[in-house]
């Protein structure tokens, strides 16, 4: 199983990927730069945080046309699983290949700290290992995280059981204080109907080592490693 | 040449803190008339189009393409002639 960790201009995460995947996973990984066109050779893509192209226009509104996403886009519909986290959420939006929008959060301020997210549904390749219903410490570091969907679209969302991941306390309970940003419903990830592409806005390569104070996050890349093998 | 005007806004049906704030801010300064406000972006794109209903067409497109994002936005365009 080899991991590609694309590298959008303003990109910032891929780097926390590559030490997870390359010193605490120890499993097969490479960058795909954004003006590349294939993604050939790879079985998982992580679309990192940071500010691709700047953020300009919207959050993800450029990173959308750049080259590489014809292949993205490609690879997820033929089921490929793939993960954008924090900006690489918003670029997946953006795309069309997750469905709503995430806006400036209702504070109006940069939310960098952890969070405590309820695990909504397993059955993602990102969350086959998770267990239902455990709550997942995981740190967040954005100003654009506030999750919107119309409600037609949030109702299909909880009726194909496509909302993934809840701001919530440490013992489970969703409750507004525990919602960083104002995102609908305590949004914190979600994944399209094929269940192969989960956004979310939080970091779990910032917590995949007990050293940086929680392992949480790396049961999201345990659990692809996991469906991968048993393909 | 033509230039077209375009204005996008968030949905009335999205919430936009930044505009309360602004109004919060204009409150304070002692305007307390403002029933509403809603933060949006203004972009000004002068055209190689000659032809108003081609250039209309075309910006249309590159509203909804691009320059909005329909799940949240909305948009609105003004085009009209202005010295080369």
């Amino acid at each position: 199983m080899k991991f590609g960790v694309l590298i959008f201009p303003g990109t910032w995460s891929h780097q926390d990927f590559a030490h997870v995947f390359q010193d605490v996973l120890k499993v097969d990984w490479g960058y795909i730069w954004h003006k590349d066109t294939s993604v050939a050779g790879h079985d998982g893509l992580i679309l990192p945080g940071g500010f691709a192209h700047g953020d300009y226009l919207r959050c993800g509104a450029i990173a959308r046309f750049s080259p590489i996403m014809h292949a993205v886009v490609k690879f997820a519909r033929d089921g490929g699983p793939v993960m954008g986290s924090c900006n690489g959420f918003q670029i997946l939006c953006e795309a069309g290949l997750l469905p709503g929008a995430l806006l400036r959060n209702e504070s109006l301020q940069y939310r960098c700290r952890w969070v405590h997210m309820r695990t909504e549904s397993t059955e993602t390749p990102f969350t086959r290992m998770v267990g239902k219903g455990r709550v997942l410490k995981i740190p967040i570091s954005h100003g654009e995280g506030r999750y919107f969907a119309d409600p037609e679209t949030l109702g299909r969302l909880r009726a194909n059981d496509q909302i993934i991941f809840r701001y919530s306390t440490p013992d489970g309970a969703i409750t507004d204080e525990a919602n960083p940003n104002g995102a609908l419903e305590n949004i914190a990830g979600i994944c399209n109907e094929g269940r192969n592409v989960l956004g979310l806005m939080p970091h779990p390569e910032r917590a995949s080592e007990a050293l940086l104070g929680s392992e949480d996050g790396r049961l999201l890349f345990e659990s692809v490693l996991s469906t991968a093998l048993r393909r | 040449m033509l230039e077209a005007q375009i204005h996008v806004t968030l949905k009335q049906s999205v919430l936009d803190p930044q505009g309360d704030t602004v109004k919060s801010a204009l409150a304070t300064l002692g305007f307390r008339g403002v029933e509403d406000c809603r933060v949006g972006k203004f972009l000004v794109l002068r055209l190689a189009e000659r032809d108003l209903v081609k250039a209309k067409s075309q910006v249309d497109e590159m509203c909804r393409k691009l320059l909005a994002n329909p799940v949240i936005e909305d948009y609105v365009f003004q085009i009209h002639e202005v010295p080369e």
